[in-house]
């Protein structure tokens, strides 16, 4: 009976912390299938309106910006293109920084790292100014180089993927060289298989990372034509059922991304050998 | 010149310790040579030295006729088993003996061949489509062979590959591998601690101690001769009885009893070594034995106890013979065969 009691005393804490995460997202759902109208004469709603085609396809498709050369669409579509450019690129320049500090004889090695390590204690915020004027001297303000590449290089994954190559036994490197690997093959073959949970944790983390960036694309793109989803969402003007319906579809790619790699995620960040 | 030819091979490593000092060594082809010695005594880096994973210092190490001190492991053909047998965890156990030959070019058909080949040997056909976490302890041992085997190279290196077995697995192993080497016929350097694995499985058998080979021999002459009070305490279970004694006049005086007409001129203070099994039961032996404890293996009785003064002594007796516990022995030194060596230097003098 005890038992009993106190394991529902548990549950119910738990569904009040998910009703508290959820409603929230379910009013703003809720209120995003409604008229303009309807909301702001009876504030926000918690059940299904009719509008939701209307809404949503209008705030897709409409030519949005100061210039009205923007369509969510295409937000949609420079948000991906940033987040998983990011992703990827900072995974494979940290999978190899990571591989040169740990198999290779490089002097001061472990020094070396913590100078990368120290980087995270710089936000972009504080080098804003001289990054923006190497991307503007390289003439890459408005490109896509110029959104992804400044905030591609990531020393938390420098750190995990060190730490990671660092439980790796010896053996394996020498009984591959014994099998006439060379130091390529053996990150091909050996290291890059063996960390595939942790790069598609990586590639999650680093596409949330990219996808969330405000203030670099602020910054970068002059042009609406390179606007993201996440500098949209500041700019949009328009009803407030619009604005709602954009909040609502600026969530879904990243769950999306992790919905469909959340088994490798998951298995990644608990690393069980 | 024979097959690996080991010339004044020195390790030193960067710390300054010196784990190898001036070893040389030859090895005839097809011949099965254990390196054995107490862990630290440089054994491993003599074998990580043929392999090619570790620098030589000093010295040359020449393979089938060629000087290997530079040559990249990849390309020396050695073929090494590891003592945790290194597996390659994300390959399963048809890739794991594959990649070698792939990475040599072999087109895929010879490569079927060859691994089927090798796994039938070895027995493992039925697990060639698992992953190395899949396997006990035996099967990842095969494993780690079989990968050796496949690629047919000059010379198999083992570094202690039974050590992560359970006993009885072990021995069975230790069959399989001297088997498997005298069908195979590839010359093979095989490094232990276990003086047991060394015998029987070493054509020739190098006691090393502190990276000096102190011995070089077939088990039997390591055995019946050995050359110094380490190789004499080493080789041998149970360990051979050691007594303090004195040499004068070809005359070996220890613990009470004396050793007349020693075909020796050394004279002074002296180790006199017994092997337990060269002991037999008289009236007025040499030795008198209490006894502490008796352990019965079966087919032999372990007795051990001890001399006047104190001194701990083991003597190895037929099993069906019944010793009491706290009971007295006379024992004496079958065929005059006792080991007196220099007790400073540890040399052998008789």
């Amino acid at each position: 009976m005890t038992r009993f009691i106190t394991s529902s005393f548990s549950h119910l804490i738990l569904i009040i912390g998910i009703l508290i995460m959820v409603v929230p997202v379910w009013m703003i759902f809720a209120s995003s299938t409604h008229t303009s109208s309807m909301i702001n004469m009876n504030g926000l709603q918690m059940f299904l309106g009719d509008s939701f085609y209307e809404n949503y396809l209008r705030v897709l498709l409409y030519q949005g910006g100061f210039f009205k050369e923007i369509t969510a669409l295409k937000m949609f579509f420079n948000s991906f293109i940033m987040a998983s450019g990011v992703a990827i690129l900072s995974v494979v320049t940290s999978l190899m920084a990571a591989y040169a500090l740990v198999y290779y004889r490089i002097k001061h090695a472990t020094l070396l790292f913590w100078v990368i390590f120290i980087t995270i204690l710089v936000p972009l915020e504080l080098r804003i100014f001289p990054t923006y004027s190497v991307m503007a001297e390289l003439n890459l303000v408005n490109s896509y180089f110029g959104l992804i590449v400044p905030i591609s290089a990531s020393a938390i994954a420098t750190l995990f993927f060190r730490q990671f190559y660092k439980t790796v036994p010896d053996e394996l490197l020498e009984s591959a060289k014994l099998d006439g690997a060379n130091t390529w093959r053996f990150f091909v073959d050996f290291l890059i298989p063996l960390s595939k949970t942790m790069i598609v944790a990586m590639l999650i983390f680093m596409f949330v990372f990219g996808y969330n960036q405000y203030l670099w694309p602020l910054l970068v793109t002059t042009s609406e034509q390179y606007w993201t989803v996440v500098m949209g969402l500041k700019m949009m003007s328009g009803s407030i059922v619009h604005r709602f319906a954009f909040v609502m579809m600026s969530m879904v790619p990243p769950i999306l991304i992790i919905i469909v790699l959340q088994k490798h995620f998951i298995k990644g960040v608990f690393q069980d050998k | 010149m024979s097959f690996l030819d080991l010339k004044n091979v020195t390790k030193i490593y960067p710390n300054g310790t010196k784990a190898v000092h001036e070893t040389s060594l030859s090895i005839d082809e097809g011949e099965f040579m254990v390196f054995v010695g107490p862990s630290g005594c440089g054994k491993s880096t003599l074998l990580r030295m043929v392999a090619g994973l570790e620098d030589i210092t000093e010295g040359d190490i020449n393979l089938d006729g060629k000087l290997m001190n530079e040559v990249d492991p990849s390309e020396r053909d050695v073929a090494m088993v590891f003592q945790n047998y290194a597996l390659y965890p994300h390959m399963n156990v048809y890739n794991n003996l594959a990649y070698g030959l792939k990475n040599r070019g072999i087109d895929k058909e010879t490569i079927e061949q060859k691994v089927n080949d090798a796994a039938k040997l070895l027995q493992i056909s039925d697990y060639l489509q698992r992953k190395p976490s899949m396997l006990s302890g035996g099967q990842r041992q095969r494993v780690a062979m079989g990968r050796a085997i496949v690629r047919n190279p000059k010379i198999f290196l083992f570094d202690e590959p039974l050590s992560n077995l359970d006993a009885k697995l072990r021995i069975q192993m230790r069959l399989e591998i001297k088997k498997l080497q005298q069908k195979v016929g590839v010359t093979s350097i095989f490094v232990t601690h276990d003086q047991v694995e060394a015998m029987t499985l070493a054509d020739r058998l190098a006691v090393i101690n502190n990276g000096i080979i102190e011995q070089l021999g077939t088990p039997i002459e390591i055995y019946d001769n050995p050359k110094s009070l380490f190789v004499a305490g080493f080789i041998g279970s149970p360990q051979m009885n050691f007594l303090d004694g004195n040499l004068k006049n070809k005359t070996l005086s220890a613990e009470g009893f004396e050793i007349k007409d020693i075909n020796t001129d050394f004279d002074g203070e002296v180790t006199l070594g017994i092997r337990p099994e060269h002991l037999s039961q008289s009236e007025n032996g040499l030795i008198n034995l209490k006894i502490d404890l008796v352990e019965q293996l079966g087919s032999d009785n372990l007795v051990y106890g001890q001399l006047k003064n104190k001194k701990d002594f083991c003597y190895r007796c037929p099993g069906n013979q019944t010793i009491e516990k706290g009971s007295n022995l006379s024992l004496n030194i079958e065929n005059n065969k006792f080991y007196i060596f220099d007790k400073s230097t540890g040399k052998r003098v008789n």
